[in-house]
């Protein structure tokens, strides 16, 4: 057992995919909840081999195009400061803000360093005791023991040169208002496979059983992804509505409860903005008031900043699974990974850099 | 890659795309990289050797053909696992030297020395550069030293130059592929970007990953001798990876490229840390590595004698030209999907060359 290549076999996505296609009767449309999910889907060509009837609609799982235009300029701002080394994610580098990105501050003189772990953010807090370090905490419930723990270490080593622009989102909330719109196409969900190995799925049952939906805990490769889709199809096909486990060789039904227990002590739940979507209450995390004192909007004053998104760019309808990417009229044309006007076409998770990169000619093929 | 010049291109080229100071990504191999080079470098300097945007020029003094090319390595770190910029400078320019079946012949060697930097890390690279350019039989006959005040650079620059003289009549261009023809890689793919990664974020692995600079000038000659004018262009995949070369050979050539992912090459170890590392394994450099594009009544011949040379050993097809959707690259995927293979944006990796 390698855990990767079996997830790969070809022999093994062709039963699946011929099983899929034995017990599909009717059309439905499976939401794929996780950036990582799309992007597998989209280069491996899952959907392309999938029964007709099967429409996939990709969801708002990447934290990278979640995250508000206003939070990324808060970045933009922060990141330019003399005293700060601003360190993230590297996908969220490329990230345009209303009129810039963070290589732009860069290259502009800014001191902005990629990093694999906040933890290292708070090594180099540690190492640079005169410098100000701002990690920047994007990511779902995935990312965010991670970034529990380096407030929790930056508290226990007694440093006040480190903080955190926090913009973590929450899953269950975006499925919960996805479902609640009565513009809604989604008949089952693959859940993200990472936000459960942490949280566990529990919180999926009430979902399921109040909107009669099945949702599938899937994993990232393709043969599990085709799995996830097998599953959630028989269920629809059967008439049932629950949730079913398909990452079992990671997610246990309680989760990781020491990595829920960092997250409870360091964070809060409340209301957050989403791109593209708006702000709903109960959907993302923010600092406790015991650890305010590492909350980077809080120390470099930037609450204040406050933008609207640009309104041809329709990556909030692509988010909530209503418009295809190469629906947009600017898709391809004025909108591209180089010059990207949302942040789907952003982050290498988005649905539109996936259709852009690897898909886009067929799409061009299909409409002329 | 330009064919002819548009009335718009004569005009000032700047700014180039949206931006108006230089990002890494123009120096990362991709799209911007490519729009840089062509809208400033070939539209200032234009002349018909430069036009053809091969990692070489041909230049003829007199019956002489000679293949000329320059490189500039700034890799950080110095050292990796497999090599280090000393070697990495002397490799990278033989192998552009000679992915035209010219014979390497000479080089020149620029060193930019920040202040401060140990003796002994310069004897070490120093000896690194030696070593390498005995290997491949090619002497370094000139040279320049820069110091630069701490903080102006980063430990050391190199530039390499070289010449090498090309003694066939073979048109071996990135501009001459054609349908029908096959791709043929040398091994495995993204072992260089890998190992300096690896050692950059602190990774280790129970069989360490090697960076696999090598010089090529060998295994060049023996493709070139088993082909004669069947093999239509070489080219060695480093920055911007296998999918970065294929797409410029498509688009310099205007011929479609389809491969297939079950038959490209990449270690066990290397699937790993791209798994790890969140990387497309398309898309890592390689610095030991070439793609041949060759005649299909040529290729098993070809791929016989890569496989019979020690750097060509696990040599293998991966796919084939066609005339269907000029200038794109796609791929069959190990699912039996379709995808599209594009040329990179930017960066993938920062400053792995």
């Amino acid at each position: 057992m390698k855990y990767l290549e079996e997830f790969r076999d070809p022999h093994l996505a062709q039963k699946l995919l011929s099983g899929i296609a034995t017990v599909t009767t009717k059309p439905w449309v499976i939401m794929e909840v996780c950036g990582g999910q799309t992007h597998a889907i989209i280069r491996n060509g899952i959907d392309q081999l999938l029964p007709r009837q099967i429409e996939l609609v990709h969801g708002p799982g990447c934290p990278v195009c979640v995250t508000p235009l206003e939070m990324i300029d808060r970045a933009l701002a922060i990141a330019s400061r003399e005293e700060v080394i601003f360190t993230s994610f590297g996908d969220m580098l490329r990230v345009p803000g209303s009129e810039k990105d963070l290589f732009m501050v860069k290259s502009e003189g800014g001191d902005v360093r990629m990093v694999y772990s906040p933890l290292d953010a708070v090594k180099l807090a540690r190492e640079n005791p005169n410098r100000q370090v701002v990690f920047f905490a994007v990511g779902f419930e995935t990312t965010a023991p991670l970034t529990a723990m380096a407030v929790w270490q930056a508290k226990q080593q007694g440093l006040d040169n480190f903080t955190m622009l926090v913009a973590h989102v929450l899953v269950p909330p975006a499925m919960t208002a996805l479902l609640s719109s009565s513009e809604n196409r989604v008949q089952a969900f693959l859940a993200a496979g990472h936000v459960c190995t942490v949280m566990g799925w529990e919180e999926y049952l009430p979902i399921s059983e109040r909107y009669r939906v099945p949702i599938i805990v899937t994993g990232f490769e393709p043969v599990d992804i085709l799995e996830g889709i097998f599953m959630a199809v028989q269920q629809l096909e059967q008439g049932r509505a629950e949730v079913e486990n398909q990452y079992r060789r990671v997610v246990k039904r309680e989760g990781n409860r020491p990595a829920q227990e960092l997250i409870r002590r360091v964070f809060q739940v409340g209301s957050r903005k989403w791109r593209g979507i708006g702000e709903f209450p109960q959907s993302g995390l923010s600092l406790r008031p015991e650890f305010e004192e590492y909350d980077a909007e809080k120390r470099f004053d930037t609450e204040s900043i406050n933008v609207e998104e640009p309104p041809e760019c329709i990556s909030g309808l692509i988010l909530q699974g209503l418009k295809k990417p190469h629906e947009c009229d600017q898709f391809g044309k004025r909108c591209t990974p180089q010059s990207p006007m949302g942040a789907t076409m952003v982050s290498s998770e988005g649905a539109c850099a996936a259709y852009y990169n690897y898909h886009r000619h067929q799409d061009d093929r299909v409409e002329s | 890659m330009k064919k002819s010049m548009k009335p718009e291109q004569l005009t000032c080229p700047l700014p180039i795309t949206e931006h108006d100071a230089i990002q890494l990504s123009h120096g990362a191999g991709g799209k911007m990289m490519n729009e840089l080079i062509s809208k400033l470098f070939v539209w200032a300097f234009d002349n018909p050797a430069l036009s053809k945007q091969d990692d070489q020029a041909v230049v003829e003094i007199g019956d002489q053909k000679l293949s000329f090319t320059t490189d500039s390595f700034v890799v950080d770190p110095i050292f990796f696992p497999g090599g280090d910029i000393g070697d990495l400078a002397i490799n990278g320019t033989i192998n552009d030297i000679c992915m035209n079946g010219a014979r390497p012949f000479c080089l020149s060697a620029g060193l930019i020395i920040e202040e401060g930097f140990p003796l002994k890390d310069l004897e070490r690279i120093v000896l690194s550069m030696k070593r390498a350019a005995d290997k491949a039989g090619v002497t370094i006959v000139t040279g320049d030293t820069k110091v630069v005040n701490k903080g102006n650079a980063d430990k050391i620059f190199i530039n390499t130059a070289g010449i090498g003289l090309i003694e066939h009549n073979h048109d071996i261009s990135s501009c001459n592929l054609k349908p029908g023809d096959v791709v043929i890689i040398s091994g495995t793919v993204a072992d260089h970007g890998i190992a300096v990664m690896s050692q950059r974020e602190g990774l280790s692995f129970d069989t360490p990953i090697q960076s696999d600079t090598v010089a090529l000038n060998t295994l060049v000659e023996a493709i070139v001798k088993a082909a004669g004018g069947d093999v239509h262009a070489m080219r060695d995949p480093t920055r911007g990876g296998l999918a970065a070369t294929l797409n410029e050979f498509a688009r310099a050539s205007e011929v479609g490229i389809k491969i297939r992912e079950d038959l490209i090459p990449v270690k066990p170890a290397v699937t790993g840390a791209c798994e790890i590392l969140g990387l497309d394994p398309l898309y890592v450099a390689n610095e030991g590595k070439l793609v041949a594009v060759v005649a299909k009544q040529k290729a098993d011949s070809v791929l016989k004698a890569m496989q019979g040379h020690e750097l060509g050993r696990d040599a293998v097809v991966i796919g084939e030209i066609d005339s269907d959707r000029p200038g794109m690259v796609s791929m069959m995927t190990r699912i039996g999907g379709q995808r599209i293979v594009d040329m990179p944006v930017g960066e993938q990796l920062p400053r792995i060359c």
